[in-house]
């Protein structure tokens, strides 16, 4: 079947901003967004750009908007969108090109949570313990693949990038609850600033565009939970 | 273009789980940079699923010395028995290390790390399943390299992302840096450097069908090909058994560890005919001749007979949404059934090279079937050979793999640094590279020349004549296709002329490595005139140890390959007839 697609061109190069153009691609229902892309690139226009690898959901690469929603390319089928296709670059990181953005400002937030383990205990020969049930408490956050989905679809990350976003807070919660993990102090610190979690005004729009199905509201109200019982 | 330069002591071309490694090794002690042509939490690592075998023995009685047997036997008898003692044995403390480092383990009631059975993998040499896998669910590579990456951030490495190296500089025979295109801006950047440590991943993209991610093509043995550095065994090329069908999206083993039964059209467990003793466990090798089997018998499912049911109908919802919920929203998002109750339409996907950029123990590259070391060149990961797969890789010794020899390379490379002065590279070294890429940029493009014409051209070929099954026929054919592929890439065009983002121009240079690993592929396989683990001769159908007990190193001569061998190192496992 033929299949329209409508997407949001930048070249730097050449454009003053962004505009539209149209291709109509064969296309099976059962292939992938991504699919489609690259038949464009491929066989008809080799300048459209765009971020993918693994093509499967779990790199993270190609986050884009599609009919208005924050999806992965790879992980949409054909048959699940209606036809035209609408494809822009994910809201509120700066395009470069095409559908890629700069990612770097959403990889300064993650940092700046201190993702990574902290216990200055010597942990011994052997694995710390940890308990089926603790290690649950973990399961649904440490999921992310940092496609930024999550905070490109946040109405609050739009108006204000200086907010952190939920993409960070989502891996603050993941060594938050984590038993094994003694840092908790010091993110809920950084996450009480005026830029931290309590900017969230609970639009969900996180939770629907998580890629993983991760329930990223849930964690942001945990997260806003125990900065309270820090204070 | 602008030209800019960067003086480090070491740098790192891939940041996978063997390149993060290396850097958490290394980075301490040195100046170090890490490249990488993505970021680092979309490397291919994060795509692996079942687990990483060591023999911790939290579930039974182990001994990493099991581990070694089955490595061994798992490999056809091709890995070199000492270094797989290493792999094996280093195992324990690799994971112990990951969980300190906040990787979390699904766990065992008691707390430890919870270990599943996985293909090939037995305790007392052969007598049952082992329970070796240490696992996160189904997702123990994304937290592998996450993990990885989480203690780099801590340490502060230094990162170089979306920046594709296209060269190595080799004065003398020494390491004098490499050469990167930052994707952003087009500007080329010279790495000063005495140390490069490759961990570039595999090249599974020279097939149609394949598990590996789309930034897979051979580039760290590519660079080192061109450059006269052979390549080692490369007709050892495995095809997982599970891949979701015409997909190719892999289906951990896991599944198959927790229980999953893989059946023909009629319902038949028929792994109970080829390997009556753990049948559905067998190693990858056998699983996917077996499946390709009953498709040619007729056996397969589906109006076009050719794929094999994975059935995971009989585990129930708990297990599966506990053990295996990443492959089973796979299956529900790409093939829109539900695995609790329906059977799922699979067959074999290109998943793993245990081919490569020979290297020793330590990492160090071999410029030669002689062990030479090419002083200051380091490979690690799948992007090497060291070899501790053979003629098969058992899975979860993938994840083990680049932990313990990424460590050793970053050791290797710290040695090397310490012991040597930096040294300085000319302001000219990036001057073919610069003609090379205006080059393909001037010439004006043409639709039968591009880029996307030739590599489907090359996958759909590769795919038909040199997957499971080979025979002198079939590679022939290859040799002739592969010839007339790379006349066109000598003519190659590109559509993009611009210098922000050009995917396009990075696809054409990444072609290239694709024509080169499929080229020593098919001279390897063609000059192995026996069957040995993934190598499948259906004109030389039996192992021939008298002759080929011999690891292939394929010097690149043109557009074929020169072989020369090497024996396999032996140990205390005797090649014996491999039957499960």
């Amino acid at each position: 079947m033929d299949i329209d697609l409508k997407i949001l061109r930048y070249d730097p190069e050449s454009d003053r901003k962004g505009h539209w153009e149209y291709y109509t691609v064969e296309a099976d229902p059962e292939e992938r967004i991504l699919d489609l892309l690259h038949k464009i690139k491929w066989f008809e226009d080799g300048t459209l750009s765009f971020r993918r690898s693994c093509a499967h959901g779990v790199c993270g690469s190609d986050a884009m908007v599609i009919n208005g929603e924050n999806m992965l390319a790879c992980q949409v089928l054909v048959k699940e969108v209606s036809n035209p296709i609408t494809i822009e670059p994910i809201r509120g990181l700066p395009v470069v090109k095409d559908l890629i953005v700069d990612m770097d400002p959403f990889f300064d937030s993650y940092k700046k949570i201190m993702p990574y383990l902290i216990n200055e205990n010597e942990p011994g020969e052997r694995e710390r313990l940890q308990s089926p049930e603790d290690r649950d408490k973990i399961e649904d956050t440490t999921k992310c693949i940092l496609c930024a989905a999550c905070t490109t679809s946040c109405p609050v990350f739009w108006t204000a990038d200086s907010y952190i976003g939920p993409a960070a807070i989502v891996n603050a919660h993941r060594f938050i609850y984590d038993s094994r993990d003694e840092g908790s102090k010091q993110r809920l610190e950084i996450l009480k600033d005026v830029n931290g979690a309590f900017r969230c005004r609970t639009a969900f729009n996180c939770t629907s565009a998580c890629p993983r199905g991760i329930q990223v509201t849930k964690a942001i109200e945990d997260v806003k939970r125990e900065t309270l019982l820090n204070n | 273009m602008k030209i800019i330069k960067h003086s480090f002591d070491g740098v790192i071309v891939g940041a996978g789980g063997a390149g993060l490694r290396a850097a958490i090794e290394a980075a301490p002690h040195m100046k170090l940079a890490v490249i990488t042509k993505l970021y680092p939490t979309r490397s291919h690592t994060g795509a692996a699923q079942g687990g990483m075998s060591a023999a911790l023995a939290n579930v039974e009685e182990d001994n990493w010395n099991w581990h070694a047997f089955d490595t061994v036997k798992g490999s056809d008898y091709l890995a070199d028995q000492p270094a797989v003692d290493i792999l094996c044995k280093e195992a324990i403390d690799a994971v112990i290390e990951l969980e300190h480092w906040g990787l979390p383990f699904s766990r065992l009631e008691n707390g430890k790390i919870a270990q599943r059975r996985f293909g090939g993998h037995t305790v007392k040499e052969g007598e049952a399943p082992a329970f070796r896998a240490c696992y996160a669910a189904d997702r123990t590579g994304h937290m592998i390299l996450q993990t990885l990456y989480q203690k780099c951030v801590s340490m502060g490495v230094e990162f170089f992302d979306e920046f594709q190296v296209l060269d190595i500089k080799i004065e003398d025979g020494v390491c004098k840096g490499v050469i990167a295109f930052e994707l952003s801006t087009g500007d080329i950047h010279i790495f000063e450097t005495r140390a490069v440590t490759f961990a570039t991943g595999g090249f599974g993209k020279i097939f149609k069908v394949s598990s590996n991610a789309h930034s897979l093509t051979g580039d760290g043995p590519g660079i080192l090909y061109q450059k006269g550095i052979p390549l080692e065994d490369m007709e050892f090329y495995q095809f997982h058994p599970t891949g979701i069908y015409r997909l190719g999206i892999l289906l951990s083993e896991a599944a198959r560890g927790e229980g999953g039964i893989l059946r023909n059209k009629d319902g038949e467990r028929f792994m109970e005919r080829y390997a009556p003793s753990i049948k559905d466990l067998a190693p990858r090798d056998m699983v996917s001749r077996a499946i390709a089997t009953e498709i040619s018998k007729g056996n397969g499912a589906g109006p076009q007979n050719d794929y094999v049911y994975l059935d995971l109908t009989h585990l129930g919802a708990e297990t599966i949404n506990k053990k295996l919920p990443d492959i089973t929203d796979f299956v529900r998002t790409y093939v829109k059934i539900e695995p609790i109750n329906e059977p799922i339409p699979v067959q074999p996907t290109a998943h793993y090279a245990m081919g490569g950029i020979p290297t020793d123990v330590n990492g160090r590259v071999l410029s030669d079937e002689k062990n030479t070391i090419l002083p200051g060149v380091y490979a690690a990961g799948e992007a090497a050979c060291v070899s501790v797969h053979g003629a098969n890789r058992l899975g979860t010794n993938s994840l083990l793999d680049i932990m313990v020899f990424g460590k050793r390379a970053g050791q290797s490379m710290l040695e090397y640094v310490s012991k040597t002065k930096a040294s300085s590279i000319s302001d000219s070294s990036s001057d073919d590279l610069v003609k090379k890429i205006n080059n393909l940029i001037e010439k004006e493009h043409t639709d039968e020349f591009s880029v996307g014409r030739i590599r489907n051209d090359l996958q759909e070929s590769m795919e038909k004549n040199t997957k499971i099954f080979r025979t002198e026929e079939t590679l022939s054919e290859q040799t002739k296709i592969l010839e007339d592929l790379r006349e066109r890439y000598e003519n190659v065009t590109i559509f993009d002329k611009g210098k922000v983002f050009n995917t396009e121009l990075m696809e054409t240079i990444e072609l290239d490595y694709l024509l080169d690993m499929s080229e020593s592929t098919v001279a390897s396989a063609l000059a192995r005139k026996e069957s040995r683990g993934a190598h499948s001769r259906q004109d030389f159908p039996e192992r021939d140890d008298a002759e080929w007990m011999k690891h292939s190193f394929a010097f690149k001569n043109g557009n074929s390959a020169t072989l020369r061998y090497k024996d396999v190192e032996l140990g205390k496992y005797e090649p014996m007839e491999r039957t499960y």
